[in-house]
């Protein structure tokens, strides 16, 4: 093990890399895919699904965003440091800040994350309506009918 | 080459010295009067002849954008070694300091993020023993 991994946060502050800046998946075009994705709602919907639901599946798509969540589900209200540093000492994902920005950007636009700012601090939250919207609609039914 | 000096920058010089001392547990070493503020230093009671933290004021107009930025996101200014994080979280905790970040196993280390009062964040960390 190193002896200078107090220095942690000191490499994290210079470590922002712009390679990876505005190539996120699904970072782009967010808008466009929202209304066309709430047009093919049916109307009873829409309400629920305001957010759009194919926002959530495009979300989801990814694996570092995947792991993001699985980070808040453990624990939630974590700081964009906080996050960051788990990905890359628990998950070996050396993604730069901008980058994991990037990611919690798509993944506010489909309501799986929320932001919450206190005082100076901003805080993440894991947000899982869309998720319980996606069991409504497809395991509500069935559940239904079973019982 | 030796570093023996670091720096952090506090928004109130006064306020800076209560807290790093009465609250983290440092000790004052240097206090030079230098017109409007002071060379102001504080030690490890561990190791008194050791690396020095300056309280150094923040009146750069540059200085407090900076700094600013670094809390929006979480980021902390400079990080500072203890034994244990959770008993040092239990210790500060209790005596109203605030954390933007609990203790969290980071792999090899545990670290925790603290407010220093003076517009800083400050990580903890403690590696885990290698036994």
């Amino acid at each position: 093990v190193p002896d200078n991994l107090g220095c942690l946060p000191l490499v994290l502050v210079g470590s922002g890399s712009r390679r990876t800046y505005g190539r996120v998946p699904g970072a782009r075009h967010r808008t466009a895919r929202r209304s066309a994705c709430a047009g093919i709602l049916i109307r009873k919907r829409r309400l629920t699904y305001r957010s759009g639901v194919g926002d959530v599946f495009k979300a989801l798509a990814d694996p570092t965003r995947r792991t993001i969540l699985d980070e808040l589900a453990e624990r939630n209200g974590q700081t964009l440091f906080e996050l960051c540093s788990r990905l890359a000492t628990k998950h070996q994902l050396g993604s730069s800040r901008q980058a994991i920005s990037q990611h919690l950007a798509v993944l506010e636009d489909a309501g799986l994350v929320e932001t919450r700012k206190e005082g100076r601090y901003k805080f993440h939250d894991f947000r899982t309506e869309p998720l319980e919207n996606i069991a409504e609609r497809w395991l509500e039914p069935r559940r239904r009918e079973d019982s | 080459m030796r570093i023996t000096l670091t720096s952090v920058l506090v928004d109130d010089q006064a306020k800076a010295l209560r807290f790093y001392t009465d609250v983290l547990g440092f000790a004052k070493k240097t206090d030079i009067p230098l017109g409007e503020h002071r060379w102001l230093t504080v030690v490890s009671p561990d190791s008194p002849d050791g690396p020095e933290l300056v309280l150094e004021p923040d009146e750069h107009p540059a200085a407090r954008p900076f700094k600013d930025a670094l809390v929006r996101d979480g980021i902390p200014f400079t990080s500072f070694a203890v034994d244990d994080v959770h008993a040092e979280f239990a210790r500060l905790t209790a005596r109203g300091v605030r954390f933007t970040q609990e203790p969290t196993s980071m792999g090899p280390v545990t670290t925790a993020v603290l407010d220093d009062t003076c517009g800083n964040l400050i990580q903890i960390a403690h590696q885990e023993s290698a036994s």
